[in-house]
């Protein structure tokens, strides 16, 4: 069982590569929206990858109005 | 197509609806490559009805105000019927917005009752607003987990077929209808509230768009006249049901005329295109950033074709534009551009793209490939669309031409014929709600002042643009107002502070790349340090992404005051005007 903080770091690392830029430059607390430049569509892609990665459902409702990493990689754990 | 002048209400045009169609396929509700259920029209009101008994057996009255805030799903549809047929005045609010603005908005429309799903309403009862929505009564709340703590909400699935309720709520009594009679149909007439729509205001003054029953009889009637429905039609329900688009597209017109509407309970673009040939649709509702999507996405898949492919593909696509240059003509660009259309399910009609300015080359290439985009141009008050390309023949440069029953004026046009679009018509809503100084200012002489400016081509087409009020929409089809978001900045360590939309101050001939600013006037001695950027940043990044302030303008004079020293905000706008804008804005 990964640990949150394993979680929120596959998060970035994911997110990093799927939107490329560099490794390490994004973090936890980082709104994911203004860091990475995407509109609402570009972060359900982001969401459809992570699903993929750790082989969840996770509704569209559990993300709504989530914009930062810590969250999102938190609402992943809580279906892991 | 049910004969709409015939009718008072919409609650009496959607009981008859369900009888003519009983046997039809009514709705089909998806959840990524699952189907959750598929509903004929008899299945719909078997489903709605208990509801309503519900709904009056709670002491709902004839023009009480229920609110829905559900994501699209048949239950947004059924529990409307049930509203409508008890006589009640729907309040449809945005599952997106934020809890206390949720709250903000049950409060301001007194709502009685509130239907809504599990996961919205685990947000909204532990949120600090519920004790001020003092008029609401009875919460029903969709698939909550069997044991889940409902915090005094009845579970919509425990509402059984006679339309009794049971309280599972752990801190509330067992309570048991106990009139099994079939609910009442309560008569509406044309002039009553149908419902109560919010355009704005979460953040400042709520702006409840009181529509008639006649408004929507009124609009459906001239809207199918241009796209209908029949009986085998789908429509794909994508834009939140809310929305005064889909409302009208994706449940009062596709019902009178006895097509079936398609749910999907993601929007996740994956699965959102495969629906397309899954269930054969035939119109979809778009805004501008999901069609900008859908483009992009065609776009990679020309780019990969072989040389040999592209060279053939280009001249179809030649072919097409030239033989649909006057009208669209689906069964030809069907056959001619085959695996384009497959895509989309070889049965679509039409794109009706709205809530936002849409981009005329994102048009132009959905109608070279033979696929309409029906654009339009509207607002909420207007009762949803005021004008829409009739596509005889497509203008990618203007959002068409008003629809029957319309009377659409251009205001003080300069010599260019630009001013502003006023609208006269039976869709025109009655006021906001408990705001008659507002509606003084928004119908003036029976004409709805749009705030948007425009101008006729000599074709009778409408081109926008850009907007003479204080506000912007986002490409996501979001009105968003200054005042709205100037809470979030309250008690900044400045000495005043005000929002604005950057093209209200410096008027731009654009309806795009719109943004929020935030006007700062300093403290004497005071300058822009990081930790006073920091604590704009925090503040504004407690808004929702599409709210967010993109920038900040500095001031050294005091901000232009009332006597009542609330901040003229006309004669700030047209005191920073003089600035350099390029110059002036400082990017967050």
């Amino acid at each position: 069982m990964r640990t949150v903080e394993q979680t929120t770091q596959e998060v970035l690392d994911l997110a990093a590569r799927h939107f490329q830029v560099a490794q390490g430059s994004l973090a936890p607390d980082d709104d994911f929206f203004k860091k990475l430049g995407i509109n609402s569509l570009q972060a359900l892609e982001l969401l459809s990858r992570l699903e993929n990665h750790f082989g969840i459902e996770l509704p569209d409702y559990e993300v709504q109005g989530v914009s930062d990493f810590r969250t999102l990689a938190s609402r992943i754990q809580s279906r892991l | 197509m049910l004969d709409l002048s015939k009718y008072q209400s919409i609650g009496a045009a959607l009981k008859d609806a369900v009888e003519v169609f009983a046997g039809e396929v009514c709705l089909i509700e998806a959840d990524r490559e699952r189907e959750n259920h598929r509903l004929t029209y008899r299945q719909f009101r078997d489903q709605a009805m208990p509801v309503a008994k519900a709904l009056q057996d709670k002491g709902f009255a004839a023009n009480g105000r229920a609110a829905i805030i559900m994501t699209n799903q048949s239950k947004w549809l059924i529990a409307a019927y049930a509203i409508f047929y008890s006589g009640g005045v729907l309040v449809p609010l945005d599952y997106k917005l934020t809890a206390d603005e949720q709250w903000q908005l049950l409060k301001h429309s007194n709502a009685s009752v509130l239907i809504t799903e599990y996961p919205i309403w685990r947000q909204l009862s532990g949120a600090p607003g519920r004790a001020e929505a003092t008029a609401l009564q009875t919460v029903f709340v969709t698939e909550a987990p069997p044991n889940a703590d409902l915090a005094g909400a009845l579970r919509w699935e425990a509402i059984d077929s006679a339309g009794d309720s049971v309280t599972h709520s752990v801190t509330h009594s067992v309570t048991h209808s106990v009139n099994s009679a079939a609910p009442e149909f309560r008569v509406r007439t044309r002039k009553d509230t149908a419902t109560i729509v919010y355009s704005s205001g979460t953040g400042g003054r709520p702006k409840g768009c009181m529509m008639t029953h006649e408004n929507y009889l009124e609009q459906c009637v001239a809207l199918t006249s241009l796209y209908p429905f029949a009986p085998g039609m789908r429509y794909l329900s994508i834009l939140p049901t809310n929305h005064a688009i889909d409302f009208m597209v994706g449940f009062f017109g596709p019902f009178i005329c006895g097509a079936a509407v398609v749910h999907l309970r993601t929007l996740r673009p994956e699965y959102v295109r495969e629906a397309f040939p899954k269930y054969k649709i035939t119109y979809v509702s778009l805004v501008p950033l999901v069609l900008k999507n859908l483009q992009k996405g065609l776009q990679a898949r020309f780019d990969a074709l072989g040389p040999g492919k592209r060279k053939i593909f280009n001249a179809l696509v030649a072919i097409n534009k030239m033989l649909t240059k006057s009208r669209p003509r689906l069964g030809l660009s069907r056959r001619l551009l085959k695996q384009v259309h497959e895509a989309f399910g070889g049965e679509l009609r039409a794109i009706i793209v709205g809530g936002a300015f849409t981009e005329p080359q994102t048009l132009q290439f959905f109608c070279d490939l033979g696929i309409p985009v029906a654009n339009g141009y509207g607002l909420t008050e207007a009762g949803t669309a005021i004008t829409v390309n009739d596509l005889k023949p497509f203008r990618a440069d203007t959002v068409g031409k008003p629809l029957p029953g319309m009377e659409v004026r251009i205001l003080n046009p300069d010599a260019q014929g630009i001013g502003e679009v006023s609208v006269r018509s039976k869709t025109v809503m009655s006021g906001y709600l408990n705001e008659p100084e507002l509606t003084a200012e928004a119908i003036v002489d029976g004409w709805l002042m749009t705030g948007d400016l425009g101008r006729f081509d000599a074709t009778g087409h409408l081109q926008l643009f850009g907007r003479k009020k204080n506000m912007i929409v986002t490409e996501e089809g979001k009105n968003i107002y200054p005042e709205d978001v100037e809470s979030v900045f309250e008690s900044l360590p400045v000495k005043e502070f005000c929002v604005f939309a950057a093209n209200y101050i410096w008027p731009a001939r654009t309806m795009v790349g719109e943004q929020l600013i935030l006007v700062l006037h300093l403290e004497p001695g005071q300058t822009l340090t990081n930790e006073l950027l920091q604590e704009i940043t925090a503040r504004n990044n407690r808004l929702l992404n599409y709210k967010r302030i993109r920038g900040l303008v500095l001031v050294d004079e005091d901000f232009p005051r009332t006597a009542s020293m609330k901040i003229k905000r006309n004669a700030l706008a047209e005191r920073l005007s003089k600035l350099d804008r390029s110059r002036a804005i400082v990017e967050v």
